[in-house]
């Protein structure tokens, strides 16, 4: 087994266990979180903010360096937002309200999360096979307009 | 503070010093939808392994945690209607946007990129109408 499949494995235990500590497996907590008319649970908040923290002293630590089983850092961010960002992340929005899951936490509960959570997984991954077609139609009619 | 901030806070970094792990070390953003995505069209398939590798770490350990921590409820509505709408809608939705939670939200925003910020105020505002529309207007969730 090579390194770089090692420290996959490790990321994503510590991904899952993150997330099951911190709760956003629970789906009433993350729609709590979306429900500001009802009884409005700020968890999420903390777990974003939690997450970010390191996160942003690793893009720091990265500037000027090379990662450690070598290659190369990903590209700087694309300024561009675009048709497909907004499309994306409003249909994106509109199934993690409906549900309270997106596709981190589906994973990491799905060994936990009954038929429910096995269905979901089953239509996620046919949303994700059936989206590029989606998109290259997104984008020539953003070509055409 | 009531607890589950804490656990919240704590949980947190914890998943914010897995991205960071993978950053540093692998050179990959951790954005789940686009490791699975990668996966499913196909377009993964130069780094197939080291995604397989990921989301077998993200599958067992919940799984082992669960174990020693605690018992764990989802609390998934029992709608199937509803929950196969939604797997469709954050299937397609998080691929046209190129990332979710993760990867626009935790490793976008601490990069302060402009594309991660946007897609995060659009699916916290979509969600958000959702709940709103279909919990408190038509009583479905």
């Amino acid at each position: 087994m090579n390194m770089r499949n090692i420290f996959a494995l490790l990321s994503g235990g510590l991904f899952g266990a993150g997330l099951t500590v911190s709760g956003m497996v629970d789906t009433a907590k993350v729609q709590g979180w979306l429900d500001v008319f009802g009884t409005w649970d700020p968890t999420l908040a903390f777990v974003m903010g939690g997450a970010i923290l390191p996160m942003a002293i690793a893009w720091y630590i990265a500037r000027g360096r090379q990662p450690a089983l070598g290659g190369s850092f990903p590209a700087p961010s694309d300024p561009r937002l675009g048709r497909n960002l907004i499309v994306g992340s409003t249909l994106f929005g509109m199934g993690w309200g409906l549900a309270g899951l997106c596709p981190g936490p589906a994973v990491a509960s799905l060994s936990y999360g009954g038929v429910g959570g096995l269905v979901f997984m089953a239509a996620m991954l046919a949303g994700m096979w059936a989206a590029p077609p989606l998109r290259a139609r997104l984008d020539a009619m953003g070509a055409a307009a | 503070m009531p607890l589950d901030w804490i656990m919240g806070l704590i949980g947190g970094l914890m998943i914010g010093s897995a991205a960071a792990m993978f950053l540093l070390i692998n050179g990959r953003i951790m954005g789940a939808s686009g490791i699975l995505g990668g996966l499913v069209d196909g377009t993964g398939r130069s780094n197939r392994s080291e995604r397989l590798f990921f989301v077998a770490g993200l599958f067992l350990v919940p799984l082992a945690v669960v174990q020693v921590y605690e018992r764990v409820d989802t609390n998934l509505t029992g709608n199937l209607a509803v929950v196969v709408a939604a797997g469709l809608l954050v299937g397609i939705g998080t691929r046209i946007a190129n990332g979710c939670t993760s990867g626009h939200g935790v490793c976008g925003i601490s990069r302060l990129s402009l594309r991660g910020m946007v897609a995060t105020v659009f699916y916290i505002l979509a969600g958000g109408v959702t709940v709103v529309v279909f919990k408190h207007l038509l009583g479905i969730i």
